[in-house]
């Protein structure tokens, strides 16, 4: 991939996202605690977590359907944090895209798949129905659904199909990165494969970014180039998928991998699981964690401490 | 492992819809062995959900038993009465659910649904049952088990809420426990740590267990046999290591390849098109439609079962003698060809 710039094409810089009690504004979550990270234009970036760890909220506070607590995110070179003005909105929404887990909530059930497809167009400015139409019809075939879809009304697919749907919509306004929340978690086994395979052909052809939110290691592993792993909040690791895989530096993601099941039955009868205890890490003051980079590309949320540890021991099985 | 506890033979379960009648289950054998535990895999609609609960007698009123028998314990638990099944379920055949939240009862503190079994079919007094089932939260691993006892099923974590349950399912020390998707909505690592206790609680209290998955990893972990169903039909059944080291089926190939490992890189295997619609099965092999493998005589007539090994079979035309040689999908024989090695350098 010739085409692929080592510049990010989104950066998120110290993401807040609070969300307080709604009566007595007391109590609060920090679901998104000051997480950093980069997307660079042609890559596929995961993130990886357990239920509640905040990935999701990241993904919608990038495309501001929550408005974050404090934080700044840039979409190539501009800011798409702060006040959401007009045009501001107007050059997010342009730009980025998104694909729902959930393929039957997302998709207005009374609304025509044309409509669904053809609303983003009709916001961009293609005021002409025939035109409309014409790129609705392109698109479905794109995503490996046939013309003829264009009227029907989402109830008449199968989950694939309206996962595909969602695709087309997300791709009808021509972005330049595409967030997907868990795509395929809410589909069969056999079915996963299939918007797998399709999400990585446009990557190819249409050149997409994508930010590809999962709890699955196993297609997460399989789709992205980088990878975040999140845990309450907090972003612990990020590094390329196959050195995160191969060299975890994170207690939590060592236990992570540890607990996916793999398909190899004499794998799983010797393998050894860990367990996560938050409270090793005794942070407090003068030991707070921040991101320390192990190598190029290897960013670890750690203390000083730990990663002169860390640091020592790597040295240590070089030597 | 010997000797037989439950046996499936030719069961089939209809149900009657708006539109017509659709076929759920259609002509199921399997023999669940003493302390073994069976996974039953298949994509959604395939039956295994409805293949347990007929087990249990527990089929929404507008499903059919056709035909077919069930056998535990001498009865054939097909033809039991409503009243009959009581002694029956809980103390010999018991279940979890999927969902932890709607298996249990919101309002209701979790230790007197865990009492309940035990009050009614054991009749302990308050005292005799609270003390069992502290006990029985400990066993699955619940912290602090007497000041939980008296809260709310909101109050636990998921992970928690299905020990609970699991807890509950115990309570009457069934013979069988039959667990359908037990794991599938919580996360990898509150997964691991269920899988785990299953196996533990497993040889403890000398369970057999029927495993109802959909994930082929829980399968690899938790199972020693498997059976594949498809569009309500076992089509490939052997032990744990036949199906993942030698699958003989299309339809297991296509199951195993169209999932990635943490290794896989080449594009996966997808399969084509979507499950029959039950309502209007397939003549022949009603995989055939998405088989890439499909020879004529797969529209036209349904497979019978060959024999790969003493303990493996598969449905398939293509272990006929006459039948011509086929290459597993590149994704799996690269995986197999992985583990293999993985295993011999190990």
């Amino acid at each position: 991939m010739s085409e692929k710039e080592n510049r990010p094409i989104l950066e998120i810089s110290e993401l807040c996202m609070d969300f307080y009690d709604t009566g007595t504004k007391k109590s609060c979550v920090h679901a998104v605690d000051h997480v950093s990270f980069a997307v660079r234009k042609g890559e596929t970036f995961g993130l990886v977590g357990e239920s509640g760890c905040g990935k999701t909220t990241t993904g919608r506070c990038i495309i501001r359907l929550y408005q974050p607590t404090s934080g700044e995110m840039y979409y190539d070179g501009k800011p798409i944090h702060g006040k959401l003005t007009r045009e501001k909105r107007k050059y997010i929404t342009d730009h980025i895209a998104m694909v729902f887990q959930d393929p039957i909530a997302s998709l207005n059930p009374r609304m025509t798949v044309q409509d669904i497809i053809g609303e983003g167009l009709k916001l961009r400015g293609i005021k002409d129905r025939e035109e409309r139409h014409r790129i609705v019809k392109g698109l479905l075939v794109r995503v490996g659904l046939t013309p003829e879809h264009a009227t029907r009304y989402p109830h008449e697919f199968s989950g694939g199909q309206r996962q595909r749907i969602g695709i087309a919509r997300a791709l009808a306004v021509n972005p330049g990165l595409i967030i997907a929340d868990e795509p395929v978690s809410a589909l069969d086994v056999s079915v996963q494969a299939q918007v797998i395979n399709l999400l990585n052909e446009l990557k190819e052809e249409l050149g997409l970014t994508i930010l590809f939110i999962a709890h699955n290691l196993s297609v997460v592993k399989y789709f992205s180039d980088r990878i975040g792993v999140m845990y309450c909040g907090k972003l612990l690791e990020v590094a390329d998928a196959d050195k995160l895989f191969q060299n975890p530096a994170h207690p939590y993601t060592k236990a992570l991998l540890s607990a996916a099941p793999q398909p190899d039955p004499y794998l799983e009868r010797r393998r050894k699981k860990l367990l996560y205890d938050p409270s090793l890490h005794r942070y407090g003051p003068g030991n707070e964690p921040s991101y320390h980079t192990i190598e190029e590309g290897h960013i670890l949320y750690c203390s000083d401490m730990e990663f002169e540890k860390l640091m020592e021991a790597r040295e240590g099985k070089k030597v | 492992m010997g000797e037989t506890i439950l046996k499936v033979k030719d069961l089939r379960v209809n149900f009657r819809a708006w539109a017509g009648t659709v076929q759920a289950v259609r002509g199921v054998n399997f023999e669940l062995k003493k302390g073994e535990t069976l996974a039953i895999v298949g994509e959604s609609g395939s039956g295994k959900s409805v293949t347990t609960k007929a087990i249990l007698g527990i089929l929404p009123s507008n499903a059919r038993i056709t035909s077919g028998e069930i056998l535990y314990d001498g009865k054939d638990l097909t033809k039991l009465k409503e009243k009959d099944f009581y002694s029956i379920r809980g103390k010999h055949i018991s279940l979890v659910f999927q969902d932890p939240l709607s298996a249990l009862n919101p309002i209701q503190k979790v230790g007197k649904q865990i009492c309940e079994a035990l009050r009614k079919n054991e009749h302990m007094t308050a005292a005799e049952a609270k003390k069992r089932a502290v006990a029985l939260m400990e066993d699955v691993g619940i912290p602090e088990p007497e000041t939980k006892f008296s809260q709310y099923p909101f109050q636990f974590s998921g992970g928690m809420r299905q020990r609970i349950v699991i807890a509950i399912a115990l309570a009457l020390n069934p013979k069988i426990l039959i667990c359908d998707e037990p794991t599938t909505a919580l996360d990898v690592t509150i997964q691991s740590r269920i899988l785990d206790k299953i196996k533990d609680l497993k040889e403890e209290h000398d369970l057999s267990v029927i495993f109802i998955t959909h994930d082929l990893g829980v399968v690899a972990t938790v199972a020693d046999r498997v059976c594949v169903m498809y569009a309500g039909k076992i089509v490939e059944y052997g032990t744990v290591d036949d199906i993942f080291y030698e699958p003989a089926h299309p339809y297991t190939w296509a199951l195993l390849s169209s999932m990635p490992d943490l290794d896989t890189r080449e594009k996966l295997f997808s399969i084509p098109g979507a499950p029959p619609n039950m309502m209007y099965p397939p003549k022949g092999d009603a995989f055939a439609p998405r088989n890439r493998y499909a020879m004529e005589i797969d529209f036209e007539q349904e497979p019978p079962f060959f024999k790969v090994s003493d303990t493996h079979y598969a449905a398939t035309w293509l272990l006929h003698p006459k039948a011509p040689k086929v290459e597993l999908p590149e994704v799996l024989r690269h995986r197999i060809q992985r583990m293999k090695e993985e295993r011999e350098g190990a």
